[in-house]
């Protein structure tokens, strides 16, 4: 029930921020997160950023992607 | 619930799409020409075998990163002719225009027509031009037709297909959809994606030059690589199973793609083809696809086993198993 | 991942008997159907899909009223793509698209109140459907537009929420369910302390799990676990995403603009307190009554079994319907069309490998 998708902050405006996600730039609301910053990590949901990863909570989600070989990305 | 209207997915070459073939075109004109409804007829005169496709152009916007609606159709065309194993050589343009097109941007379209004709020696020898009203098409709308000389003695098609071939894709997939998508009302993003719209007659030539017997190409534009191994697997009866860690996929196609909740294998491609040749093939065609420009990243995605008949199956990245359905048609940007 | 799964083996093994986990939401069904991690699992374990899936749940009458709501003049209904394929009584809101009605295909709330700022002349009605992660991202909408002071926004709510209807399966005598997979993006909202009554009521095992294959097979390894030792307790595996008590800020606004109400599950029924409504404070944002829409009961085919599937009680192949003639090309019920229907997810990946 609830696509939800890892971004990376990449340019702050007021309310809301331009998210990467592996390249492909949005603009999002980040009304609903507490102080967001530029390159932090947010989970986004319908056009909203629901939460803001710390640096060890990133790594975590790397690893598991890594571990299950599930990209064979060609940049 | 009443079906009686055309609805945007019959356009989506999923199986909403091949369901209106199949009930309301097929009856109609039945004959043993269209049958097979691979992507080009195939139709014989003396002792030469032409194919003989046509297609139509709606993309929008008309001009996209990568391209525009000129050199989509003549590309597209152009592959349809190429994966019969078809030398392109004439072309039909037929052109709807809405009042009101700019005539510069009009200018550019047929110059992209005639690069991409000429790149692989083919040329636009008939046409026609409508002008509707405003709003009644969005910029214009092509139509184009095209025969090529079968260079090959035998015939290509889905229906050849057979348990041990290998299947192979010449690069990443996705591109094209993602391209044209991210410039739509709604779903608008940004991203360095370019279209991949090219004429595939030079690789397909490249391959055909093996000597190996291929069984059958296909381009799969509309309803992607999902589509394309659905037919497939109906037409020949076969099972194809795809290597979900062997399809090459770029990275920002993969982002859009969870984005918006999409999957890459139903996503329209305009310069990619399938190849399936005998398995003692493989490598000599792989080869001979990544010698070429159009194929450096070529790689063998899947096999071909006599069950389970009629459907294409993806072996996951974690060793699940799980099938690739036929796309219905239209891919809506969904929250769950 | 090899680890992950002969963990389960093993567990399994030792327990002996039949398990059958619930994964409550339908992001997770789709996520272990598209991963393949199905055919992984040891024939023991069983996962059932649950009431998750925001699409199937929502009442056939609520697709009416949509549907009623775009044939009229001035409305435009903006919809998340998920409803528009979904069928009501006698159409869709793709069907009514192509007839001429005016239906509309947004990403986020924020963008429904975007096109009712472009279109002054024009009454937006967003449809506003999902569980706790979208609710938030809907206050927000209204908030903003009574901030805003927009006179041509309304939202028809069928926003539900997860706890009761947890709270109605676990009871339910006629369904065993062993454990609990607890969703995971709803869980950022809501922190997982919602979960814990159903431990201490019903003493079963939940484990609030991520989206990734990796996280659904730890997940399962971790119910196991506590069935083996005998606990019930509420574990976090998506600690990454999801905290004790969730997203502050969003639950503020989701109580600040929705209040709890009865709601109809289609096929589970009335659930007490399970659905969200629009506050009195916020009446003029309320499509239902702003427009004056009434529900009426639906016609739902009588051998569609939508309802015990939601319930965990059927799978879609015990469903008469199921592939003759339902399909994602031709369905009968929601839980065909939606993207995360149990059905759909069958139908898809596993009609033949099942």
């Amino acid at each position: 029930m609830c696509l939800a998708v890892p971004a990376r902050i990449v340019e702050l405006h007021d309310a809301t921020a331009t998210i990467s996600v592996d390249g492909i730039l949005r603009d999002v609301d980040v009304s609903l997160i507490e102080e967001p910053r530029l390159g932090d990590y947010v989970l986004v949901h319908a056009g909203f950023a629901i939460h803001r990863w710390d640096q060890s909570e990133v790594e975590e989600l790397q690893a598991i992607r890594g571990a299950t070989d599930l990209r064979e990305t060609i940049t | 619930m009443k079906r009686d209207r055309i609805l945007l997915a019959h356009g989506g070459g999923g199986s909403l799409t091949r369901e209106l073939i199949e009930t309301v075109m097929l009856p109609r004109l039945e004959n043993s020409l269209l049958k097979p409804l691979d992507d080009s007829a195939v139709l014989v005169m003396g002792n030469s075998g032409y194919a003989f496709t046509t297609d139509s152009y709606v993309v929008t916007p008309y001009i996209f990163p990568g391209g525009d609606i000129g050199k989509l159709a003549v590309c597209g065309t152009i592959n349809d002719l190429a994966v019969m194993g078809a030398q392109p050589y004439w072309l039909s343009l037929s052109l709807i225009l809405e009042e009101g097109l700019p005539l510069a941007d009009l200018q550019t379209i047929i110059d992209s027509v005639h690069a991409a004709a000429a790149e692989v020696g083919a040329q636009v020898v008939t046409g026609d031009t409508k002008v509707v009203e405003r709003g009644k098409c969005e910029g214009l709308y092509i139509n184009t037709t095209g025969i090529g000389k079968i260079t090959v003695p035998y015939w290509l098609g889905s229906a050849n297909v057979k348990p041990g071939d290998a299947v192979m894709i010449n690069g990443p997939i996705g591109e094209h959809g993602v391209a044209v998508m991210s410039r739509r009302e709604g779903v608008a993003f940004q991203t360095s994606v370019t279209s991949d719209c090219a004429p595939l007659w030079p690789l397909v030539k490249t391959i055909l030059d093996t000597g190996a017997r291929i069984r059958a190409m296909r381009d799969p534009t509309r309803g992607g690589v999902a589509g394309a191994v659905c037919d497939i697997a109906r037409a020949s009866n076969v099972g194809i199973r795809l290597f979900e860690e062997a399809i090459p996929i770029g990275g920002e196609v993969r982002g859009a793609c969870d984005l918006l909740g999409l999957d890459p294998l139903t996503i329209a491609n305009e310069g990619k083809v399938l190849v399936f040749c005998g398995a003692k093939d493989a490598e000599s065609v792989l080869a001979a696809m990544k010698s070429h420009p159009a194929g450096r990243q070529a790689r063998i995605i899947g096999e071909v086993s006599a069950r389970p008949e009629g459907m294409a199956l993806l072996r996951t990245a974690i060793g699940g198993e799980r099938i690739i359905d036929m796309p219905t048609g239209e891919d809506l940007p969904r929250i769950c | 991942m090899k680890t992950l799964v002969t963990n389960i083996e093993q567990q399994a093994r030792q327990l002996g008997r039949d398990l059958r986990f619930m994964e409550v939401c339908g992001t997770h069904t789709m996520a272990a159907f598209r991963s393949g991690l199905r055919q992984l699992l040891p024939d023991s374990v069983r996962l059932i899909s649950g009431p998750g899936c925001p699409v199937c749940v929502t009442d056939p009458s609520y697709l009416d009223a949509a549907i009623e709501l775009c044939g009229r003049p001035g409305v435009i209904v903006a919809t998340f793509g998920d409803l528009v394929r979904v069928p009501g009584t006698d159409s869709s809101l793709e069907r009514e698209r192509a007839s001429g009605a005016s239906v509309r295909i947004v990403y986020s709330a924020s963008d429904a109140l975007v096109l009712a700022r472009e279109c002054p002349s024009k009454h937006v009605v967003f449809l506003g459907i999902g569980f706790e992660t979208t609710a938030p991202t809907v206050a927000w909408a209204i908030w903003r537009a009574a901030r805003d002071g927009l006179r041509n926004f309304t939202v028809l709510s069928a926003h539900k929420t997860m706890p009761r209807a947890m709270d109605m399966l676990a009871r339910d005598p006629g369904m065993r369910v062993d454990g609990f997979i607890c969703p995971g993006h709803v869980s950022v909202i809501t922190g997982v302390q919602i979960y814990r009554f159903i431990c201490e009521r019903y003493a079963i095992p939940c484990v609030v799990s991520g989206f990734e294959a990796w996280d659904i097979l730890k997940s399962i390894g971790m119910l196991l676990g506590q069935i083996v030792e005998g606990r019930a307790e509420v574990e976090n595996e998506y600690s990454r995403s999801v905290g004790e008590y969730g997203n502050r800020a969003a639950l503020e606004l989701m109580n600040e603009v929705f209040e709890p109400r009865d709601d109809v599950w289609r096929g589970l029924g009335t659930i007490p307190g399970s659905g969200l409504g629009i506050r009195d404070k916020y009446a003029r944002f309320d499509a239902a009554k702003v427009l004056d829409v009434k529900f009426t009961e639906a016609h739902v085919n009588p051998l569609c079994r939508c309802g015990s599937v939601l319930r965990g009680i059927s799978t879609p192949l015990d469903c008469r319907l199921f592939a003759h003639p339902c399909s994602p090309t031709h369905p009968i019920g929601p839980c065909m069309v939606s993207s995360e229907g149990a059905c759909a997810a069958y139908y898809k990946y596993e009609r033949v490998v099942a």
